[in-house]
């Protein structure tokens, strides 16, 4: 079959062009892109061939096909699916025009064999999910955007930079195992960095995707932050840096989400905090380990996606997602309350859920490795993600206290992509063989056994319980409307305040050297023409320039 | 938003509308807790870094863990919070003031 030979983005980019033809009522055909697409790259996958193109003097391979990108393509299929079956009750075509692009763009990426192609679609990912953030066209969303594309464009700098610079270095524009060592390769750290949302770079997304609408931001939580993943781990698999990188991730975002008002800006956060333990697993870089980090970048997609959904359709119908004012939810959509609690416990790691299975992974490769304290960050961290995501989305969204709210249960097309990601979410958690065999690299890891099972369950009910009584002590911080200051700060208040500060130091300057020139322009004796300019007055001055001129004829002979 | 019509359907009571379904849940909750903590000392945990050790070391790790969390999550909020329209209150302020400028 010569389709099952094209590269998978030009099945979706092809799509995303013939959408706006189609009759509103067919739209729905649009969900065989990713279905046919996916199957066939399943089928097909060991038959594939590498395409590449001429492009300048440069082969580019467009096209390349091992099983770090074969796993990567599978999930960004399911993730495509999920996201345009959640999104096909919009009318809104930008919406599922732009995640389309999205999407294959993301797929263009993952397969994409040299740094070239890698730029191309790092950039058209940039360019066509910053879409779903402004479709939502609120003036927040459009300002976040805004912000959202240049750090995008930023990261999209760095990477040509350093693809250039690496291209004159080595010759090579392969997209493998680049290490870490000289500036080529530390802007390509950067740029990955950027988009994996490491500390002090993480802003973007913690500011832009609850701002995006609904149905957009289950498509934002896809795909940008998993190929900044893949991409780490095809070029810098191994670097110690990341391990301490990745821990901080891990640890510093629950902070946040603990006292975050808004439940999708909580998931935004809990995102980082997912990432962290990909990062760390890229870091340590043992088979295990990275085998543990794709798993959980497979995993974290669905259950991620899952929560996106479920808040997504409490916005959808309500309105808003702040805490503060949700509660009781579970009366009139119950539905979407189960699907929640089932992305809550995959997140949480709780065995037979599918975060259980992977986390692990990346938790045994940690000690393997020989980093005890920061496992104790990671384990930290796990028993704080089932604090703020586990617990506190379902519970101050749907039940908590009554807040009055009756909405209609979720549209049915949203509960079927709920439901989806929920099945997938128990099945990888019962059976992890279906994902582990997948895997890229050569393991032999059992999530069940009872040690590893007692204690996870030991540390997730005591968690629990550290917040039954928090709560029954009052010790709980309520949910507040507020906002609360991260980096970002430096460049929406900070920033504008010190150079409107600058500018007005400026003007002041301004209106003082104006003054200055035009008092002593004043003193100047007027010499316009006006009636009152006589005769007489023009003689005494021609006559006094003609003196004037005869002196200096005389002082230059004399001279 | 029209379709969320509240105080309409408050004759029917959902399952947590009842205390004591409430204490129910919480009861079978505090029963399972402390179920792990006696599995602690029944089952054989194997030993992989030296913390571990200290018996039921998980429980108590997850109980510490989150109240620190929680208590130093109450302390950032005395310097990190701020009126939900911090941000956008100030691009409004600073509209006028551009307008201004342009003049």
């Amino acid at each position: 079959m010569w389709l099952a030979d094209l590269p998978p983005f030009i099945g979706f980019y092809a799509a995303a062009l013939l959408l706006p033809l189609l009759p509103a009522k067919t739209r729905w055909l649009v969900l065989f892109v990713p279905l046919i697409s996916g199957v066939s790259l399943f089928l097909n996958s060991d038959s594939l061939q590498a395409v590449q193109v001429s492009f300048m003097e440069f082969e580019l391979q467009l096209m390349r096909v091992d099983r770090l990108s074969l796993m990567f393509g599978y999930l960004f299929h399911i993730a495509a699916f999920l996201a345009l079956l959640y999104c096909l009750h919009v009318k809104d075509l930008l919406q599922q025009v732009s995640g389309l692009v999205y999407a294959g763009s993301a797929l263009g990426a993952c397969f994409a064999g040299d740094l070239i192609t890698l730029f191309l679609f790092w950039e058209m990912l940039a360019l066509t999910s910053v879409w779903l953030i402004w479709a939502r066209r609120t003036p927040e969303a459009s300002s976040a955007g805004l912000r959202y594309l240049i750090y995008q464009v930023l990261s999209g700098v760095l990477l040509l930079a350093g693809t250039a610079l690496h291209y004159q270095q080595t010759q090579s524009l392969a997209f493998d195992y680049i290490g870490l060592d000289g500036l080529a390769s530390w802007l390509l750290f950067l740029a990955f960095g950027i988009k994996c949302a490491f500390p002090f770079l993480h802003t973007w997304l913690t500011d832009a995707y609850p701002e995006a609408t609904p149905t957009g931001t289950v498509f934002l939580s896809a795909f940008t932050t998993k190929m900044a993943v893949f991409a780490l781990a095809r070029c810098f698999p191994g670097t110690e840096l990341l391990v301490y990188i990745g821990a901080a991730m891990t640890c510093f975002p629950i902070f946040y989400a603990v006292i975050e008002n808004d439940l999708r800006r909580v998931l935004a956060y809990s995102l980082i905090n997912q990432l962290g333990f990909m990062v760390c697993g890229i870091g340590i870089g043992t088979a295990l380990a990275l085998n543990g980090a794709v798993a959980h970048a497979f995993n974290d997609v669905i259950f991620k996606g899952l929560l996106f959904m479920t808040m997504g359709a409490v916005l959808h119908r309500v309105g808003h997602v702040n805490g503060s004012d949700l509660g009781g939810l579970y009366k009139t959509m119950p539905k979407t309350t189960w699907f929640c609690i089932v992305g809550a416990a995959s997140i949480s790691a709780f065995p037979l859920f599918s975060g259980f299975v992977s986390k692990s992974m990346v938790m045994a490769a940690m000690i393997e490795a020989g980093h005890e304290y920061l496992w104790l960050m990671l384990l930290f961290a796990s028993a704080g993600v089932f604090h703020h995501a586990g617990i506190k989305i379902p519970f101050f969204a749907f039940f908590a206290h009554d807040s009055g709210l009756r909405p209609k249960e979720a549209p049915a097309n949203m509960l079927a992509a709920m439901f989806i990601a929920s099945v997938l979410c128990i099945v990888i958690g019962s059976y992890p063989d279906v994902m582990y065999s997948l895997l890229p690299w050569e393991h032999d890891y059992k999530p069940y056994d009872i040690t590893h099972t007692l204690t996870q369950l030991q540390l997730l009910f005591f968690s629990a319980l550290a917040f039954v009584w928090l709560n029954k002590q009052g010790l709980y911080p309520p949910e507040l409307r507020s906002v609360n200051l991260d980096v970002d700060w430096f460049y929406r208040k900070a920033l504008p305040a010190v150079s409107s500060g600058i500018s007005h130091r400026l003007s002041v300057l301004k209106t003082q050297a104006r003054d200055l020139t035009s008092n002593w322009y004043a003193k100047l004796p007027d010499n316009k023409s006006s009636s009152s300019y006589s005769i007489t007055q023009l003689t005494k001055r021609m006559s006094a320039v003609l003196v004037l001129l005869l002196f200096v004829g005389f002082l230059a002979r004399v001279l | 938003m029209s379709k969320i019509t509240s105080e309409n359907n408050d004759e029917k009571v959902y399952f947590f509308d009842k205390p004591e379904n409430v204490r129910l849940i919480l009861r079978i909750f505090y029963s399972l807790c402390v179920l792990l903590l006696v599995l602690d000392f029944f089952v054989h945990r194997h030993i992989y870094v030296y913390f571990e050790s200290v018996p039921t070391f998980y429980a108590l790790y997850g109980f510490i863990a989150c109240v620190v969390l929680v208590l130093i999550a109450k302390v950032m909020r005395k310097v990190l919070m701020r009126d939900e329209d911090y941000f956008s209150a100030a691009t409004q302020t600073k509209t006028p003031e551009n307008e201004e400028s342009e003049h």
